[in-house]
């Protein structure tokens, strides 16, 4: 496509409404069998080429934030290694051609930042990363890892190395440019156990001096207090970044979805004070955002019918300029061409729009009082074979869509009624269903949303129980 | 005329009772329940008193038409032997009746009544037959066919179909369906009705009326050419040409002898002989108790030596699903007979092994039992569900009073067994975890929590079984972490009570 048409298409771009949208689509189709019988029309071109326009990012075209420490230059969409596609045959294998195609097709739209942890997709993703950006230039590209050591064995100061020297060699790699404490923030003594008695925090800092550690921050999970103390640390530690949660949900209302977690607007608000750049995890919150209920989707598309209702969710979290990068999971292709389209260039909200989104939409989710589950599998796998996150996500599925069946008098209870139960062993089979739970709890800490597991587990079975005992008639 | 009404019948009966012993969502109940309860053994043994006087009536009216359009086994052997006359018209001969055989089978049938030998009543029992080939053999196939429409319903979203699990329930009922399907089938296809008028008490008892009935086939003897067309058509063997004679005791209406005869010379018309004689064989004597039998609930130690510890796994990776062992069936000292049976001594006399119950229960508990002397009738167990507190549908499809209707409500006051607490398996003791999912599971509240060490409240709390609360439903037993070998069991009881 040359520069020039492309221009044009974007100014008539401006005004577009869903009928002409059709029409484009009619004449792309009128395009492709143009092309197929040989001529071409030049109307029809255009329109073929502004159909592209819709659906295929543009090469060169990244927004890019600088990193004010050390001057990198990050693009404003980072790619989050914890989702990977597995393969369809088999879901513990993962589908590392697929990988390799998607690494290769960011970095190729602009995307030069990779986050990955010892403990995403099984263990497995730091070898995926690994291969995936093997063949690109080193230099051009930021890797960040994590040091995952939750559990308590490899919590002693000879296991941390050994992660982070695995974390290396996964990554074939001599060097690390964005590394993390992972998920921190629950409790003080916690983050002293994992990072400060054992001696980790001065071998880290040492690392970063030799150079091998590039930037040193923290992800960070959890409450207010423990936030403040560990930025309180800044002067002793420096850390280069933060990695937080944020999206137009969690900016004021992160404490109504958990008690233990903080808006995003105090954390952001924070770090700005002292001058540490921000990377942006969950800004679909795991996907919430994507996937609202249609009145909601409605709502945001009559505001923008040609863009992705996710759209709004990646403008809102690129739009603070102290956001060096905004992470996401991108399992599929067309999440990471849709994410490009956001990104390529980015174009901010505006305060009216960034008020939108908190007051219209933001006030309404909150309204539907889902189980803050992202599906980020945390707390998975359950020793006892639950399955956690597919029991939450279909509950929240039906809520959101309004087919949860609710009274017995309903009309549509007894449909409504069959729907979940039958969609319910589809999702999640039996033995791996809520009333399995045996509340033991280990799960529980694992939750970077604080979710009372065995709590909402324990609600829904109550729920699906008494489903399952008003008889169908 | 009277082979298409015959027909008409046979087939929608044939399809009713077939959709009714294939269908596991408990739809078909609705529709067909009635058919099984017109079956005559079963009726006799569940005292039907108003079905056996119809069938009485029915058949000294019109001869054996019930083996004609009510036996399910009847009408599948129709099915064959049609195929078989396909395959070569006018097959059949006449011959004798083996009289003999079929006192014999006769009295053995009574006897093994009598004497409670369900095995020998559930091989000789005609619909039973049918139902185990129906259960065994087609309601996995119907399953399958499900299970494709379910997957093609779920691409499409939508809740037409479910998925449903076809597991083998028992491989002994499996190949004595499978037997009696082929062997049936090959005496059906090449002689008719050899298994009516030589094995079947039913039909055996039925042919004793039908000799009186006061609708019969009858010969004119000045139509007829002796052709023979009449006897080669006739699948009951029963037609003898040149003597122009019927028997009446095997034949079964069909009506085929009409069509096929050529002058007319053949009517179903009022008999010459008299029907003034009432058959006294319907009486019924089969409310002999057994006695009450062992009653012991010695724990067996067999289930405590095969206990395999579970281990407690430590998640390190994030993802993934934790390997999920499949349960082991305890060996019951008593096994568990369905809510609505009573006692163990009431489903062994009047079951008669059709295992519709074991086809229709949906929570996959009834299974045939593994005893040898009731090899197809029905047993519960709890590896893969419960018998859930709603459901009721193997007591509502009973058509032989093995399992008497009872009402959810009153399940829930019926115990028919009661839990035991395996120490040695309990995840609370072997993975250090808190638990305490039976007693939060179970419906009727039985279970408890107490510190194991009544001294000291800050030890592991396990679970304590209220035997006199316990209905042994099975919940705590299907939802007990422990695997393969779950912690708390149900031991059943000889005799149901109400608590």
């Amino acid at each position: 496509m040359s520069k020039l048409s492309s221009k044009k298409v974007k100014g008539m771009k401006k005004d577009i409404t869903r009928r002409n949208f059709l029409k484009l689509l009619g004449g792309g189709a009128v395009a492709t069998a143009a092309v197929m019988t040989g001529c071409k029309p030049k109307t029809a071109s255009k329109a073929v080429e502004e159909y592209k326009q819709q659906v295929e990012p543009p090469v060169g075209k990244m927004t890019y934030r600088t990193n004010p420490n050390n001057q990198d230059k990050v693009s404003i969409l980072g790619y989050g290694m914890m989702r990977l596609p597995s393969k369809t045959e088999n879901k513990d294998d993962f589908d590392q051609d697929m990988i390799n195609r998607q690494v290769d097709y960011a970095i190729e739209h602009g995307v030069n930042y990779f986050d990955t942890s010892p403990v995403y997709c099984q263990g497995k993703s730091e070898a995926c990363t690994g291969i995936a950006l093997k063949k690109h230039d080193r230099k051009k590209v930021f890797i960040a890892t994590k040091l995952s050591n939750f559990h308590p064995d490899t919590q002693s100061r000879e296991a941390s190395i050994a992660m982070y020297k695995n974390s290396l060699e996964q990554l074939q790699t001599d060097y690390i440019d964005y590394y993390l404490l992972h998920a921190v923030g629950g409790a003080m003594f916690e983050f002293e156990k994992r990072y400060v008695e054992n001696g980790m925090m001065d071998y880290l800092m040492k690392e970063r001096e030799a150079g091998r550690i590039r930037n040193l921050g923290f992800s960070f999970h959890g409450k207010k207090e423990v936030f403040d103390e560990i930025l309180a640390t800044h002067e002793k530690y420096h850390w280069d970044f933060v990695q937080i949660e944020l999206n137009y949900l969690d900016w004021d209302y992160a404490d109504e979805i958990s008690k233990s977690n903080v808006d995003a607007s105090y954390l952001y608000a924070e770090l700005q004070k002292k001058g540490i750049p921000a990377v942006v995890m969950e800004p679909l919150l795991g996907g919430r955002l994507a996937n609202l209920p249609n009145y909601l989707a409605a709502e945001l598309k009559s505001h923008a019918p040609e863009r992705s209702v996710a759209s709004w969710a990646f403008r809102y979290a690129g739009t603070p300029e102290g956001v060096l990068t905004v992470l996401s999971g991108m399992t599929y292709m067309e999440h990471l061409k849709d994410n490009l389209l956001s990104y390529c260039p980015l174009v901010p909200l505006n305060k009216q729009e960034q008020e939108y989104l908190h007051k219209k939409v933001a006030d309404r989710i909150v309204g539907l009082e889902n189980i803050p589950c992202n599906d980020c599998k945390y707390c998975m796998p359950c020793p006892y074979g639950i399955d956690i996150p597919a029991i939450f996500v279909h509950y929240n599925k039906c809520k959101n869509e309004g087919t949860l069946p609710r009274e017995n008098v309903d009309a549509e209870y007894a449909k409504l009624r069959r729907n979940y139960l039958i969609g319910l062993d589809r999702a999640v089979p039996r033995l791996r269903q809520a009333d399995h739970c045996i509340s033991c709890g280990q799960c529980e800490p694992h939750c970077p949303q604080s979710i009372r597991i065995p709590r909402e587990l324990r609600k829904i079975s109550e729920f699906v129980e008494n489903l399952r005992r008003s008889q169908e008639v | 005329m009277l082979r298409k009404i015959r027909i008409t019948l046979a087939t929608v009966m044939f399809i009713g009772i077939t959709w009714l012993f294939v269908d596991f969502t408990g739809t078909a109940y609705h529709w067909f329940g009635w058919m099984p309860k017109l079956q005559f053994l079963e009726a006799v043994l569940a005292l039907n008193v108003a079905v056996i006087i119809g069938l009485v009536v029915l058949t000294l009216v019109l001869g054996r038409i019930y083996c004609s359009v009510i036996c399910p086994l009847g009408i599948m052997q129709d099915i064959f032997g049609w195929l078989g006359k396909k395959a070569k018209k006018n097959r059949y001969t006449f011959s004798k009746a083996h009289l003999w055989l079929r006192i014999i089978f006769f009295i053995a049938m009574f006897l093994a009544i009598l004497l409670g030998m369900g095995t020998i009543v559930q091989l000789l029992a005609p619909y039973s037959a049918f139902g185990r080939i129906a259960t065994n053999l087609l309601q996995p196939v119907w399953q399958a066919g499900n299970n494709v429409l379910a997957s093609i319903a779920e691409h499409y979203d939508s809740y037409a179909f479910y998925h449903s699990n076809i597991w083998l329930k028992s491989g002994v009922s499996l190949i004595i369906a499978g037997v009696t399907l082929i062997t049936l089938g090959v005496l059906a296809w090449r002689n008719g009705r050899t298994y009516c008028n030589t094995i079947c008490p039913v039909g055996t008892l039925l042919g004793m009326l039908s000799r009186f009935s006061f609708l019969k086939i009858h010969f004119d003897t000045e139509k007829c050419r002796n052709c023979s067309l009449c006897t080669k058509n006739c699948k009951a063997a029963c037609i003898d040409f040149k003597t122009h004679t019927v028997d009446y005791s095997r034949c079964v209406v069909c009506g085929d002898c009409i069509e096929s005869c050529k002058f007319g010379a053949l009517r179903y018309s009022i008999g010459t002989s008299r029907t003034s004689k009432t058959s006294e064989t319907s009486q019924t004597s089969e409310t002999c108790p057994t006695s009450e039998g062992r009653r012991s609930f010695l724990l067996a130690s067999a289930m405590l030596t095969t206990a395999a510890i579970a281990q407690k796994k430590e998640k390190m990776m994030d993802g993934g699903l934790a390997e999920i062992a499949d349960k082991v069936a305890p060996e019951r000292q008593t096994p568990l007979t369905p809510p609505g049976s009573r006692s163990r001594a009431n489903l062994e006399q009047r079951c008669t092994g059709c295992q519709l119950c074991i086809s229709q229960c949906p929570n996959e508990v009834l299974r045939p039992s593994s005893d040898l002397m009731h090899l197809m009738m029905p047993e519960m167990s709890y590896e893969r569900g419960y018998c859930r507190p709603e459901c009721n549908r193997c007591s509502q499809v009973c058509p032989a009073g093995a399992i008497q209707p009872i009402a959810a409500e009153d399940k829930a006051s019926t115990q028919i067994g009661h839990a035991v607490w395996i120490k040695k398996n309990c995840v609370i003791l072997t993975d250090g975890v808190e638990c305490g999912n039976c007693a939060s599971r179970c419906p009727v509240g039985a279970i408890e929590m107490v510190p194991s060490d009544p001294n000291d409240d800050e030890s592991p709390y396990v679970p304590a079984v209220n035997e006199a609360r316990c209905i042994g439903c099975g919940a705590c037993e299907y939802l007990c972490p422990a695997r393969p070998h779950s912690a708390i069991y149900v031991e059943g009881h000889e005799m149901h009570k109400e608590i």
